[in-house]
């Protein structure tokens, strides 16, 4: 096998690098033309043309925004706790850009001889001939979501404003809320794959010529899991952590410059991860027509459904108004709760007949 | 390779525990202690227990910190008391005392063996660590997990009415 570095060979881990690298470039070009499209789909769905002037068609307006934050005055507020400010935006960051290890977003490629699954916590067991990747894959990202709303409480309370105050406040109660149902609703997806490993759940969606999704399977499990995951990365129409009209953008009202990017960037990366859990979950991941016999097929597949997700993400924010903080807890707690252990007793009930 | 990761999971462990008792902002020690219990959960990744590790940052880093955090921003301590306590540092000092000695005998002694029993190390790799975890949970210890969760549906219970004035 060549060259070994602490017995495992070199090419383990070129591959670990260059898949950590194309993960990351991934969600962070995705994240800086997300921000472009949202403004132009929005444009357009209400008979605007969105950004034109920066290059064709604005398409350079995600960078002239970064170059602008990027050089803006940084400011911390004389009375807010320094430590908490400062390390806020990374807390919220950082969970949203690694939970992208776990998710597979190709099958297994050969180069020069060495089988490589696209998937950057994974490794290919040539002896057991099958991908090892994390077994609780699902968990992981469950854990890791859990601890992004720090981000949010503490820029919240570091601000020492009462607007960013409510406005914490707010993201956490409704983050811990909606985990619960975001949790409960993908265990119905368990109960039918049997494992917690990512790889495994998307090898079994790969039936009937790559679609044999859970989706068909869990149609409510899919559908509440999107909205409960929308709810829980405080997107519109739950986006209440940050209502412009009552709270001057609730948690982030004190920031600016990069560390204010850092909060966009960790809302648009989450919306990337969710997107792209979803399309893992329910959508089959890299499953298609032919995506097993010509591997190269899978992650584009992929990207087109978790674009296709982000769309309507999108769509959904030009669409609907926001919600109220009371009707948002009785969504959350009265209707979606039940109705996940009702899917998941109904679930147990048909999977123990079959 | 893994003993280098231990080592530097380890000091990062050792050094977010001291800040946790060092620091004078309550915040600051709560965010210390979330890393001590990451770098904890590192410790089950490293010992073939995933699901142990995403339960802990789950649960302790998750759900149990942001309960303390959220208590400690809203009593809005910002003052160091640890003055008025001085005594209680003694008595803790003296717990820490003994529990490092303690596990420096018990390390030096070799006492601290592999674990024996059912589920060995090959077990857990064919498996799964969830599954066995899933296994005893809902065959042999049955009764102890419907007792707990009876418990947590009574402090659920009682946390409603001690909030709700008319019920």
């Amino acid at each position: 096998m060549g060259i070994e570095i602490l017995g495992l060979p070199l090419m383990y881990y070129i591959a670990m690098v260059a898949k950590v690298l194309v993960a990351f470039v991934f969600v962070l070009l995705t994240v800086a033309y997300a921000t472009y499209a949202e403004r132009k789909i929005i444009g357009h769905m209400q008979v605007r043309l969105g950004p034109m002037r920066t290059g064709w068609h604005g398409l350079l307006q995600p960078i002239a925004d970064g170059v602008k934050l990027f050089f803006k005055e940084e400011i911390v507020p004389s009375q807010a706790s320094t430590f908490a400010f400062l390390v806020a935006p990374l807390i919220a960051l950082i969970p949203a850009f690694i939970t992208f290890a776990v998710i597979p977003f190709g099958g297994v490629i050969e180069i020069a001889g060495y089988m490589i699954p696209l998937q950057v916590a994974a490794y290919y067991d040539t002896a057991a001939g099958q991908v090892m990747d994390i077994n609780v894959g699902a968990l992981y990202i469950l854990a890791m979501s859990s601890l992004g709303v720090y981000g949010i409480v503490l820029a919240g309370w570091a601000s020492n404003s009462k607007y960013s105050l409510m406005g914490g406040l707010r993201a956490s109660a409704q983050m811990i809320s909606y985990e619960l149902s975001a949790g409960l609703s993908l265990i119905a997806v368990f109960m039918l794959s049997g494992t917690l490993s990512l790889t495994k759940i998307v090898e079994l969606q790969s039936g009937m010529g790559g679609f044999d999704w859970y989706l068909f399977k869990q149609p409510l499990a899919a559908f509440m899991f999107f909205i409960c995951s929308l709810a829980e990365i405080n997107r519109t129409p739950f986006d209440l952590p940050e209502a412009e009209t009552e709270l001057v953008s609730g948690f982030c009202t004190e920031y600016s410059s990069m560390k204010y990017a850092m909060f966009f960037m960790a809302e648009y990366a989450n919306m990337v991860t969710v997107c792209a859990l979803t399309a893992t979950m329910f959508l089959g991941g890299w499953n298609g027509p032919f995506a097993v016999a010509v591997p190269l097929l899978g992650p584009i597949y992929f990207i087109a459904k978790v674009y296709f997700l982000m769309f309507t993400c999108m769509w959904i924010r030009a669409t609907l108004p926001r919600y109220r903080y009371d009707q948002l807890m009785h969504l959350g707690w009265k209707v979606f709760i039940p109705v996940a252990f009702a899917n998941i007793v109904v679930t147990g009930v048909i999977g123990y007949f079959i | 390779m893994e003993t280098l990761f231990f080592l530097i999971i380890s000091f990062v462990a050792i050094v977010s525990a001291i800040l946790v008792i060092t620091c004078k902002n309550p915040i600051n020690s709560a965010l210390a202690l979330i890393m001590t219990f990451f770098c904890l959960a590192t410790y089950y990744v490293m010992l073939d227990a995933p699901f142990m590790a995403a339960v802990q940052v789950m649960v302790y880093a998750g759900a149990i910190m942001v309960l303390m955090v959220f208590t400690i921003m809203l009593l809005n301590i910002r003052v160091d008391s640890s003055k008025k306590h001085s005594h209680k540092l003694v008595f803790g000092s003296i717990i820490g005392f003994f529990t490092v000695l303690n596990s420096i005998i018990v390390i030096v002694k070799g006492r601290a063996a592999l674990p024996t029993g059912p589920y060995s190390g090959e077990m857990i790799q064919k498996f799964g660590h969830t599954e066995l975890i899933g296994r005893e949970m809902f065959t042999n210890f049955l009764l102890p997990f419907e007792v707990t969760s009876i418990l947590l549906l009574v402090a659920i219970v009682g946390a409603v009415i001690l909030a709700k004035k008319k019920i």
